[in-house]
């Protein structure tokens, strides 16, 4: 339970760092001529300038007002939309981030033209703010009806409202647009976003977003995690599903809302998403993910603004998803939970297993074919490659590897050049995986009522992942049967295909 | 009001491009990948800037293609990382198309001195201006080069689902079933993405990235609640899309007018109006709409009381 609120807790505590220092340092302008030169250079020159030493220095360490309002609103904004898009990501519901911030622009030209039709000021943002968080939770609610009500499906309805609520969204901008005398152009600022521009304002909304949706999140953990891992449990527990999904639905709208600004209407949306998904790569459990995921977001926000920052004419919102597709691209390929290379490498250890046991028992069960009558103990004759082939359905290449990987690992030997024969450990290794795939033959047989003629194939495909407690309880079992621990004969005719 | 020739090719246009959108879109909602068509029309951004850049004209065939190769690479990369990463499909949707977004913002940016592309043209696009760019005349109909190129388009779908009707419908409903009757489920699915990529491609002039998206869905989201057959369907939409088209541009022309503004953007106006008939569909449909479910569920109630309202 502790556990439970102490990650949120630590979250919270480290956006209230980043306000603190925010406005705890005094405000100087460091507007020194240097940079107002690189600006005019950066126009006159078309490649990319390069910032020197001194430059990152002064990024890195937020020297300058505006670079410390758009880094660390970005870092914050990083965190949040992490958080809560862990549980978007949970409850298969990424793409609502997209519908509802197209959801949002209507809201913002409708509110623009009432607001200037009163009189006030059109772009009083705090009302341009609350008209878009009504229409985009309009726009989710819309998606649930549509979800609920008819036959369309998730996707559909999602693109419906994203596209249809867009379009009335530009139909409104376009009317205000053509407003005599009413100069609108600020709203652009909505889809594209105006990172670079911000202003005191929006760092203390993205501020104030950010702690309530870390607060709230902390509040219905367990509830969150429920519906996300198990929405029909949920229900019949009696909580109210559809409620929960809109408190959260509604979390992820007043992070878009403020994100819009900041980021852009698109660039949002991938903050809601990739950092969520990098992180499910590295963790199997929830609050690590979300830990994870806030500092995923963290990261690529401060990166990336801190590197638009630098660079001239590299919009932070673009860049800022950009480097975040690059931290998911990396978690994706080295993740430590689920990432590709790490199943790669247990695929192929697997695979190296299953032939290793194959290759070993197929050996075993051809001198034990050569066994003289008389004799009770199978002796280690050596075979030919040939003999072996036809034990069983490899090609010459796939054997020829097998062996050359077994004989690295000191089972097999060559006898005479061309014979191969079992080592001293590679008998007692041969001697033991044989007796297992008999053991579990004869478990099959027994319990699991499988034909004998089948129970070869059917071994083969279990007895790799079999754990050493099971064999442990056969051994039990046979043992109880009065049968010997020795490798016991097998229970079909063995087919040696000469 | 007054209706010029200019008004009566702005409808055209919209309906060749709703029709055209729509008739790909059927599947799409079928196959339960509406947002395909969302993530491929915002990721085509750096395909149309990379072309533009290496091309330097914004009407060259060149374009075209750059955007339908990006579009068909988002469909490929959206594919791989849900399939190799295990990443739920929106999500691997939502990373593609937002990377391939900020690069192309990125490149436009970085060419922006030199270039006169606007990334809100690419999003809301601007068919008030289309007919004006005439490039084909038929005896004295001087005919704009967006309808030309959004008929080719239609055509080409129409032609590409007439002749694999049969594999297109089998994949669309069960695509495990289309593997075992020798059908190529993946290949149809790429041709799908490729039909849907280029037909965005095209319609962006005319209506944008995100109305597209708009002309995609809807009219097939309607038609789905209307019928049952597929041929059905798909005849419905391409009505509904024309319906959309007409019923855009009118409330363009007047519905401002009502609130004392001047005029606004048409193509807004026409993706309003897809939503204004999938309410109706909604509402009104014979058999899957709200008020015949509701007399449906009363009837019942009222032959058996046994049955319960829910």
């Amino acid at each position: 339970m502790i556990m439970q609120r102490c990650l949120p807790m630590s979250v919270f505590l480290l956006i209230a760092c980043f306000a603190t220092v925010a406005f705890a340092s005094p405000f100087h302008n460091h507007d020194q001529p240097v940079s107002a030169n690189r600006e005019l250079e950066a126009l006159s020159n078309r490649g990319i300038d390069w910032p020197g030493a001194s430059q990152i220095m002064r990024v890195a360490t937020l020297q300058n007002y505006n670079t410390r309002l758009v880094v660390l609103s970005t870092t914050i904004l990083g965190t949040a939309s992490g958080l809560i898009g862990t549980f978007l990501l949970l409850r298969k519901r990424s793409l609502m981030g997209d519908a509802l911030s197209h959801a949002c622009l209507p809201g913002i030209g409708l509110m623009f033209m009432m607001m200037g039709a009163l009189g006030g000021d059109g772009k009083y943002l705090p009302g341009l703010l609350l008209g878009a968080t009504l229409t985009g939770v309009g726009g989710v609610v819309l998606v649930l009806l549509i979800r609920n009500t008819t036959r369309v499906k998730d996707d559909a309805a999602m693109g419906l409202v994203l596209s249809v609520m867009f379009g009335i969204g530009v139909a409104v901008l376009g009317m205000v647009q053509a407003m005599p005398g009413a100069s609108a152009a600020g709203l652009e600022y909505f889809i594209y976003g105006k990172t670079a521009s911000m202003v005191m304002q929006d760092f203390t909304l993205i501020s104030a977003v950010a702690a309530a949706v870390t607060v709230m999140s902390m509040l219905l953990f367990k509830e969150f995690t429920l519906v996300c891992f198990d929405e029909g449990y949920a229900s019949t527990q009696g909580w109210p599903v559809n409620w929960l999904d809109i408190a959260m639905l509604s979390l992820v709208t007043s992070v878009t809302v403020v994100g819009l600004q900041a980021v852009g209407l698109i660039l949002i949306i991938a903050f809601l998403i990739t950092p969520a998904a990098a992180a499910r790569f590295w963790t199997e459990n929830l609050k690590r993910m979300l830990l994870l995921s806030g500092m995923i977001g963290a990261i690529s926000g401060w990166l990336g603004s801190s590197i638009s920052a630098l660079l001239p004419r590299l919009p932070a919102g673009a860049v800022i998803v950009v480097v975040a597709a690059t931290i998911f691209l990396m978690s994706m390929i080295f993740g430590s939970s689920r990432g590709v290379l790490l199943r790669m490498l247990a695929r192929r250890r697997l695979n190296r297993k299953v032939g290793r046991q194959h290759l070993l028992r197929a050996v075993y069960e051809l001198i034990e074919s050569r066994k003289h009558p008389e004799m009770s103990d199978v002796a280690n004759v050596a075979i030919s490659m040939d003999e072996l082939l036809l034990r069983r359905s490899w090609t010459r290449s796939e054997l020829e590897k097998l062996i050359r990987i077994a004989t690295h690992e000191d089972h097999i030997e060559y006898y005479n050049g061309k014979l191969i024969r079992l080592s001293e450990p590679g008998f007692g290794e041969a001697a033991r995986i044989t007796r297992n795939h008999r053991l579990w033959e004869m478990y099959l047989i027994k319990h699991a009522d499988v034909a004998a003629a089948h129970v070869d194939r059917d071994a083969d495909a279990v007895e790799h992942v079999l754990g050493a407690e099971m064999v442990r309880k056969l051994e039990e079992e046979l043992v109880k049967r009065g049968q010997a621990l020795l490798v016991p004969p097998s229970p079909h005719t063995i087919i040696t295909g000469a | 009001m007054v209706w010029l020739p200019l008004d009566t090719w702005i409808v055209v246009i919209g309906a060749l491009c709703a029709m055209a959108c729509a008739l790909p879109g059927c599947f799409l909602v079928l196959r339960k990948m509406s947002m395909m068509g969302d993530a491929i029309s915002h990721a085509v951004l750096p395909g149309l800037a990379i072309a533009f850049l290496v091309t330097g004209s914004r009407a060259s065939f060149g374009m075209f293609i750059g955007a339908a190769i990006v579009g068909v690479i988002t469909a490929v990369f959206t594919q791989w990382i849900s399939s190799f990463g295990k990443v739920d499909r929106g999500a691997s949707m939502g990373i593609v198309f937002t990377t391939l977004f900020a690069l192309g913002l990125l490149l436009i940016v970085q060419a922006a001195d030199h270039v006169d592309l606007d990334p809100g043209c690419v999003l809301y696009g601007a068919i008030e201006l289309t007919p004006l760019d005439t490039t084909m005349t038929i005896g004295r109909l001087a005919i704009p080069r967006a309808a030309v190129v959004l008929a080719t388009v239609l055509l080409i779908n129409m032609a590409i689902i007439i002749s694999f009707f049969k594999e297109l419908q089998i994949s669309a409903f069960d695509p495990a079933l289309a593997t075992t009757m020798g059908i190529n489920a993946t290949l149809m699915h790429y041709l799908l993405m490729s039909m849907v990529a280029v037909t965005t491609v095209a319609s962006f002039e005319a209506v944008g990235s995100i109305i597209v998206i708009a002309m995609l869905i809807a009219p097939a989201a309607t038609a789905y609640l209307l019928t049952d057959r597929l041929s059905v369907m798909l005849v419905i939409s391409a009505v509904a899309a024309i319906l959309s088209s007409a019923l855009g541009h009118l409330s363009a022309l007047t519905v401002p007018r009502l609130f004392g503004f001047e005029s606004t953007n048409t193509s807004g106006m026409m993706a309003g109006a897809t939503g204004l008939l999938f309410g109706f569909a909604w509402i009104l449909a014979p058999r899957y709409g709200l008020l015949s479910r509701w007399f449906h569920r009363k009837n019942l109630l009222a032959e058996d009381p046994t049955v319960t309202g829910e």
